[in-house]
């Protein structure tokens, strides 16, 4: 028992130095704040693939109450580390992505034309749509 | 279950659903990856901005210690303190009466063969567009047209104040470029895309003209031809890489020596003098003001427009008239002041026994988030106890360097800057500046400014300040200024602006550290003296990449330079790896790796975004570093089998190795006495921690003078000439024989075996000398 927590404390200790470095990386002003604009940079790249809608869930959750435009490492660390540690926003696998195009391409060409997906991607009904829990 | 129809429009649901499913799960992986690169993007900026300051420190530590030794070093031999004087004190021409005196370039011969531009003076338009033609055209101009328009110039930046001011009343815009940094490409498309200069279209040209890209002499030709063909539009001021000091070691000397090997020294005496009297400032319409770095606390504009700008030649740490010659002029100031503003010098022991030292350098990242209280620069130490504690292990340090340079000393450091200052005066006849006039050009030539406020020593790059907003505020409120153009910093989008848009950086050398790194950008002053940037990216290829290749390429060149890092460090890194091994399993966690690479090289990067880059991915993520080690050599070596801890050495001071010898190399022969690399080899072993020998020294100086004449010919022995350690030929380092010969007095003439390959990284062979001590 207290070898699991040993080693949970030594997860959660890296995972602090690999959120910190992720963070310092778009810390411009090295005051331990981001725009939150780049919020959504720095989860991507920890691994974590959250949708729109939860992102910007996640973003409410360590806005400051009167929102700045900046996040704060301190509120942003905590949040950080529970996603990590329960796995949440796993990336999508191959396959999966695989037939997301295969659907989009309905004629079975192998391909789709760049004004094609220009529309498929930019269309807002589907933030509405990820809420539907995909 | 339903009509017909319903369970049509019910499927046509579900197939617009599922459409829409499917894209939004492809924008939730696109997302991803567009963040991954910009991360990518990020991390591999920090890695070249990193280790480009790494390199401005060390330059600039070296020459501090350099100047340290100067000024406390008392030679035993008449000899050696004429080597020492010769080597330090910077060269200055007396040019003047040389100017009166029909100049040298007069007696140069042009060939009927050469096809190159022919000036004659004084300059028309059309020589100056000549020679962007002739430029682009891969020509090059005759060293005699090179000299007479170096003369010209010269004579021309005389007649102009240190800050120039200009007013918009006479030219319809004024375009302001930055850093070019010899990149021929940028200037001549900003000159394509926005035309000539012209009486209707003014430059400024901001500094770091020179230096790193390989046609430096080209920019400067053109950019002196149109000065003085448009003295009112075309202006220049004056950056931190105008300076010969800078440049023995970021290109340009070499890139002169190259394309003028008979005259090349000639032109370089004749640069250094021209770059000094380059005008410090640009003011335009008493608004906006452009400076190459930035400003401090103490910038003081009315001082600066009266010094005499040409006493500073370099912006290394100079020889500044003596604190007692200057108290005495100042009729009886307080002692207080002057006397502890020396700087500690950094090699000293000093977070021991003393407060932050302005002059503590720190690494990239750590500065920005310091803290510490605002420093003015140069001021916090007090105290003459202080100064009184400084001496003595000023003393102890010295005495010790001394003793490893096998140099006696005798008599005390007051003896010694008297001396030192009486070498000053028969060097050079020109007054040196003072303390404050000196300063006050660094900073303008070396700050950035930074988000905090305050003014803090910009310890990265060993000179000049950190600058916040309040300090910009306050300059601008003073002197009733709308906002600065200043450049000196790399951006990616080749301009920046920061403190509440009061201060635009402008960057105009494209693709800097690596093809697709960056963009260049220049700005135009528009009526009310809006700014109007434009960019631009002058490379063909990078337009052909995406996004990702082009990121690629300059990440791969980043992790490349980063892994040379590495391995120059490697004995380091291998003891930091061993106190996480306290099993000594040979194994230790990725985590462990990051904190100790860090401590190592302290380049505050973020080493476990990298790490994937750098470490194979190993099995629960453990690492075993020595084979982590070994590869990271093996990438770095050669054919030849060099001994891989000296060649560590080597890595890790060869640039400093090259400027060295530059420096030795005062006039610029290309060669250098057998006795000259003795003596400069025994006061850098000891800053290098290389034990060598007195025999050894001599052995090897020997060996590498080919013909006997009792001359190194630098060129060859940087470039071709390759020594290999017979006795380790391949296998395990640590099992070298080299080891043991340590113990040995001395080396024992290992047989070195030549082999004449021609190669530019042979530098590195000369210093294939006994072993480091472990």
């Amino acid at each position: 028992m207290a070898d699991e927590k040993d080693r949970e404390e030594i997860i959660v200790a890296e995972f602090h130095k690999k959120i910190k470095e992720a963070f310092e990386v778009f810390d411009h002003e090295s005051n331990n704040t981001v725009d939150v604009r780049e919020i959504g940079t720095i989860i991507r790249s920890l691994g974590c693939c959250p949708t729109e809608g939860e992102l910007h869930d996640l973003i409410a959750e360590v806005e400051e109450e009167e929102p700045t435009g900046y996040i704060r490492f301190e509120k942003f660390l905590p949040v950080m580390t529970e996603i990590l540690l329960e796995r949440r926003y796993r990336p999508i696998p191959e396959d999966v992505l695989l037939r997301a195009f295969e659907v989009l391409d309905s004629a079975k060409r192998g391909f789709l034309t760049k004004d094609e997906l220009i529309k498929y991607m930019t269309e807002e009904d589907r933030v509405s749509l990820c809420r539907l829990g995909w | 279950m339903g009509s017909g129809t319903s369970t049509r429009h019910h499927s046509a649901f579900q197939n617009a659903e599922r459409t829409f499913k499917a894209a939004a799960l492809i924008q939730r992986w696109y997302r991803r990856y567009v963040a991954r690169l910009e991360m990518r993007r990020r991390c591999t900026w920090s890695i070249f901005q990193s280790i480009e300051y790494a390199g401005q420190q060390d330059q600039v530590k070296l020459h501090d210690f350099f100047s340290y030794l100067m000024d406390h070093f008392i030679p035993s031999s008449h000899n050696e303190r004429e080597f020492l004087t010769r080597m330090f004190t910077e060269d200055r021409f007396t040019q003047d009466p040389e100017m009166e005196k029909c100049s040298d370039y007069e007696s140069i011969e042009v060939p009927d063969s050469y096809t190159g531009p022919r000036l004659s003076f004084p300059l028309l338009p059309d020589h100056a567009t000549a020679l962007i033609e002739a430029f682009r055209l891969k020509q090059q101009l005759h060293a005699r047209y090179v000299l007479n328009l170096l003369y010209e110039t010269k004579k021309h930046l005389v007649q102009l104040p240190n800050i120039n001011r200009v007013s918009t009343c006479y030219s319809e815009e004024i375009t302001v470029c930055g850093d070019l940094h010899g990149q021929l490409d940028d200037l001549i498309f900003i000159f394509y895309k926005n035309g000539l200069p012209s009486p209707e279209r003014s430059y400024v040209f901001n500094g770091d003209f020179v230096d790193r890209g390989k046609d430096s002499v080209e920019i400067l030709m053109i950019l002196f031809a149109f000065m003085l063909v448009y003295p009112k539009e075309f202006h220049l001021n004056r950056g931190n890489h105008e300076d010969h000091m800078v440049n023995l070691r970021y290109g340009f000397t070499k890139e002169v020596m190259n394309k003028y090997k008979i005259h090349g020294k000639e032109i370089l005496r004749t640069l250094q003098d021209v770059f000094c009297w380059l005008p410090l400032a640009t003011l335009i319409d008493e608004k906006v003001l452009i400076l190459h770095g930035g400003v401090s606390d103490i910038t003081d504009l009315e001082l600066l427009d009266k010094i005499e700008r040409n006493k500073i030649v370099s912006t290394m740490r100079c020889k500044t008239r003596q604190k007692s010659e200057k108290q005495m002029e100042e009729k009886g100031k307080a002692n207080r002041k002057s006397s502890a503003q020396e700087p500690i010098p950094w090699f000293l022991p000093q977070s021991r026994s003393l407060p932050s030292s302005p002059l503590r350098l720190s690494s990239y990242k750590a500065h920005k988030t310091n803290r510490s209280s605002s420093i003015p620069c140069g001021g916090c130490l007090d105290g003459r106890e202080l100064s009184r504690q400084v001496r003595s292990s000023v003393e102890l340090e010295l005495e010790r360097c001394r003793q490893q340079a096998g140099l006696l000393v005798t008599g005390q450091k007051e003896e010694a800057s008297r001396s030192a200052s009486e070498a000053d005066s028969e060097a050079g006849e020109l007054q040196k500046p003072t303390q404050e006039e000196w300063r006050q050009v660094v900073d303008i030539l070396w700050s950035d400014p930074m988000a905090q406020e305050g003014c803090k020593a910009n310890t990265i790059r060993g000179g000049g300040c950190y600058f916040g907003p309040d300090v910009t505020q306050q300059l601008l409120q003073k002197y009733n200024l709308q906002f600065l153009i200043r450049s000196h910093e790399c951006k990616p989008e080749g301009y920046e602006f920061c403190h509440n848009r009061k201060v635009l950086t402008i960057f105009s050398a494209s693709n800097y550290y690596e093809v697709g790194s960056n963009r260049g950008a220049y700005v135009k002053l528009g009526p009310a003296l809006t700014p109007h940037i434009v960019q631009y990216q002058a490379n063909k290829v990078t337009n052909t990449l995406t996004m990702r290749q082009r990121i690629s390429r300059v990440e791969e060149s980043a992790l490349r330079a980063l892994r040379e890092k590495l391995f120059a460090h490697s004995s380091d890194l291998l003891s930091e790896f061993k106190k996480h091994d306290a099993d000594k399993v040979g194994l230790i966690t990725l985590s462990d790796w990051a904190a100790a690479v860090e401590s190592v090289l302290h380049l505050g990067l973020p080493w476990r975004m990298l790490r994937s880059q750098l470490v194979n991915s190993s099995a629960d993520n453990m690492l075993e570093y020595k084979s982590w080690l070994k590869n990271l050599a093996k990438e770095q070596l050669s054919h030849e089998n060099i001994q891989s801890s000296l060649l560590e050495t080597l890595y890790r001071n060869r640039s400093n190795l090259e400027t060295i010898f530059r420096i030795i190399d005062s006039d610029h022969s290309g060669f250098i006495s057998l006795d000259e690399f003795r003596q400069t080899w025994k006061l850098l072993s000891s800053h290098m921690n290389i034990d060598i020998t007195d025999d050894c020294i001599c052995d090897l100086a020997r060996s590498i003078d080919f013909n006997k004449d009792g001359h190194i010919d630098i060129n060859e022995f940087l470039e071709a000439f390759r020594l290999v350690e017979k006795s380790c030929l391949e296998g395990d380092t640590s099992e070298c024989p080299q080891a043991t010969n340590a113990k040995d007095s001395g080396c024992n003439s290992p047989a070195f075996s030549v082999s004449a390959h021609c190669n530019s990284a042979s530098w590195v062979q000369t210093i294939l000398l006994p072993q480091p001590p472990e």
